[in-house]
């Protein structure tokens, strides 16, 4: 067997890739994270929450109605999207005119509350979710078996990315979008329906995390926690990579799930904690974040 | 008589506490150029952002074109046909120049197209692609105005736009106003700089302290120089 500086290359391999898929659901995660902090103002911490719904729906769609995986990456984000709405309809846009600590309470309690009835509901043990037949199997690289379904959850995590980006870096709407991240009021006195085009960037940005959620649900199992697991990082990738940066988000998302699963490998007793030591270190030397521009 | 284009009756206007407009009666009408002149703190930007909606609280009437103002949206006052300027010009930096030109809605037809808007600012089709706040001063207030010629707006609110330019700068302004005027444009311009306002406006109102205190015809200026003197303290 061949190694790398002294460690299996399969080992190495192996975690990498790991690292490669928890990046994909860090920069999903903190994608949206960054849509809704740059235009709401407010940190979202019910994304894990919503994430984990997004699994559930998927669940619940093929349990109860026999609708598989593919039209639940479909169906989810819309039904998740939907919840969103009516979130930032009837409470969230309630918080606007009040400091940022009260969002951050309000959907720190919805996360909680969430997280709780999925938990009353389902236990907290989990259940399983098929891969889909058609994305069953691995390949053979030649270094290593590839199981073809996180190929595939890498590669649509990256495409959504690059979707959002383009959306919002090239085209009119995201123009309007990033507009009004500046200065909401004057784009507003420009004609532009600006409430609505905040409920909606909150029901997008959730909706990208019901995305993840489906995406997650054949690899971790369907349960309560696969939310709350993941956020506290998520919000370390935000942090890092600068609060409301798209590109920032993506890159310390992919960045930071590889260091992780690195770690793993040459020194599995921090694997827990060195994103949290690459935060600190980013924020003696950039306060903003990599990609943030300063205040 | 025909109602005014936009009438504004015994308007109120606060920040908070601070109680800043008290009673702002005045009249535009269509076609016109009418300045509001008036020191620093008399609420000539209040005035205007009044209109467009975007003071955290206004009583009192303003009518366009029929339509009652007060108690409506931003958006939808911006849809009646009035493009803002503001006196921070408030080009966004996350935006190009084409996409800042852009991004006002259009609300009616008959706006000037972009190639028109080019003819009158060579400068904003050089550099369509820099970034919107690279762009020296006056070109950024070129950009706020040109921005809102597109709309089909009729109604333009320009809060100083010449504040702080160099004069060939101020001259291409004065012409470029001249210009929509011709084009059937109304036009309610705050200035500073008075013997500009002078060569554009067929009326002038006088604020002070949240009031108009008086209207003196273009024609009368000349005449009444000493106490329009007066009233700005020059
Ligand atoms: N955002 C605000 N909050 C509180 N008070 C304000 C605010 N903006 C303006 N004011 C106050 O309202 C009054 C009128 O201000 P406004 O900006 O309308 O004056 P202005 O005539 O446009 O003055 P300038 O010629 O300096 O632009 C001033 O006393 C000012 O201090
Ligand atoms: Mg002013």
């Amino acid at each position: 067997m061949f190694t790398i500086l002294g460690f299996p290359a399969p080992l190495l391999f192996g975690q990498l890739l790991l690292g490669v898929i928890n990046g994909a659901f860090y920069a999903l995660l903190s994608l949206g994270l960054a849509v809704i902090f740059g235009m709401l103002n407010i940190v979202n911490f019910a994304h894990g929450a919503l994430f984990m719904l997004g699994a559930f729906v998927a669940w619940g769609l093929l349990e109860y109605l026999g609708i598989g995986y593919w039209w639940a990456l479909v169906l989810a984000p819309l039904v998740v999207g939907a919840f969103g709405i009516v979130l930032e309809k009837l409470l969230i846009s309630r918080l606007y005119k009040l400091d940022h600590l009260y969002g951050l309470l309000l959907t720190f309690g919805l996360a909680l509350i969430i997280e709780g009835l999925a938990r009353n509901n389902f236990g907290s043990s989990g259940m399983p979710y098929p891969i889909p037949a058609s994305l069953q199997g691995a390949m053979n690289l030649g270094f290593m078996f590839l199981p073809v379904y996180r190929g595939w959850v890498v590669v649509a995590a990256l495409v959504m990315c690059l979707a959002t980006w383009v959306v919002i870096e090239k085209t009119p709407l995201g123009a309007t979008l990033r507009a009004a991240t500046e200065n909401a009021k004057l784009v507003q006195a420009f004609g532009v329906n600006v409430p609505l085009m905040i409920t909606l960037t909150y029901a997008g940005g959730v909706a990208l995390a019901a995305f993840a959620g489906v995406l997650a649900a054949p690899i971790y199992s369907v349960n309560p926690n696969m939310g709350a697991n993941f956020i506290i990082v998520v919000f370390a990738v935000v942090v890092i990579g600068g609060m409301g940066s798209i590109l920032g988000s993506v890159v310390t998302g992919f960045g930071l799930g590889v260091i992780e699963g690195l770690t793993k490998v040459f020194y599995p007793q921090a694997s827990a904690t060195v994103i949290f030591l690459v935060m600190i270190i980013v924020l003696l030397a950039r306060p903003a974040g990599l990609f943030g521009r300063a205040a | 008589m025909a109602e005014p284009m936009l009438q504004v009756r015994d308007l109120n206007a606060w920040y908070g506490e601070s109680h800043v407009l008290h009673g702002v009666d005045f009249d535009v009408g269509e076609g016109e150029v009418v300045t509001l002149l008036g020191r620093n703190g008399a609420g000539k930007t209040t005035t205007m952002k009044s209109i467009m909606g975007l003071v955290p609280r206004r009583a009192g009437s303003i009518r366009f074109r029929g339509a009652e103002l007060v108690g409506m949206r931003p958006d939808l006052i911006a849809r009646t046909g009035i493009g803002f300027c503001p006196e921070e010009r408030g080009i966004f930096a996350s935006l190009d120049v084409t996409e800042n030109l852009m991004l006002p809605r259009e609300v009616a037809p008959g706006g000037l197209s972009v190639a028109e808007i080019h003819t009158l600012f060579p400068n904003l089709k050089e550099r369509a692609r820099s970034q919107g706040t690279k762009l020296s001063g006056g070109e950024q207030q070129m950009l706020a105005i040109g921005r809102i010629l597109r709309t089909g707006a009729k109604l333009l609110l320009l809060d100083e736009p010449t504040e702080g330019l160099a004069p060939v700068i101020v001259q291409q302004i004065g012409r470029t106003i001249r210009e929509i005027k011709a084009r059937g444009f109304t036009v309610l311009l705050v200035e500073q700089n008075f013997r500009f306002a002078a060569t554009l406006a067929d009326r002038h109102y006088v604020m002070e302290h949240g009031r108009i205190i008086d209207m003196i015809p273009n024609a009368e200026l000349e005449a009444r120089m000493d106490t329009l003197h007066e009233y700005l303290g020059v």
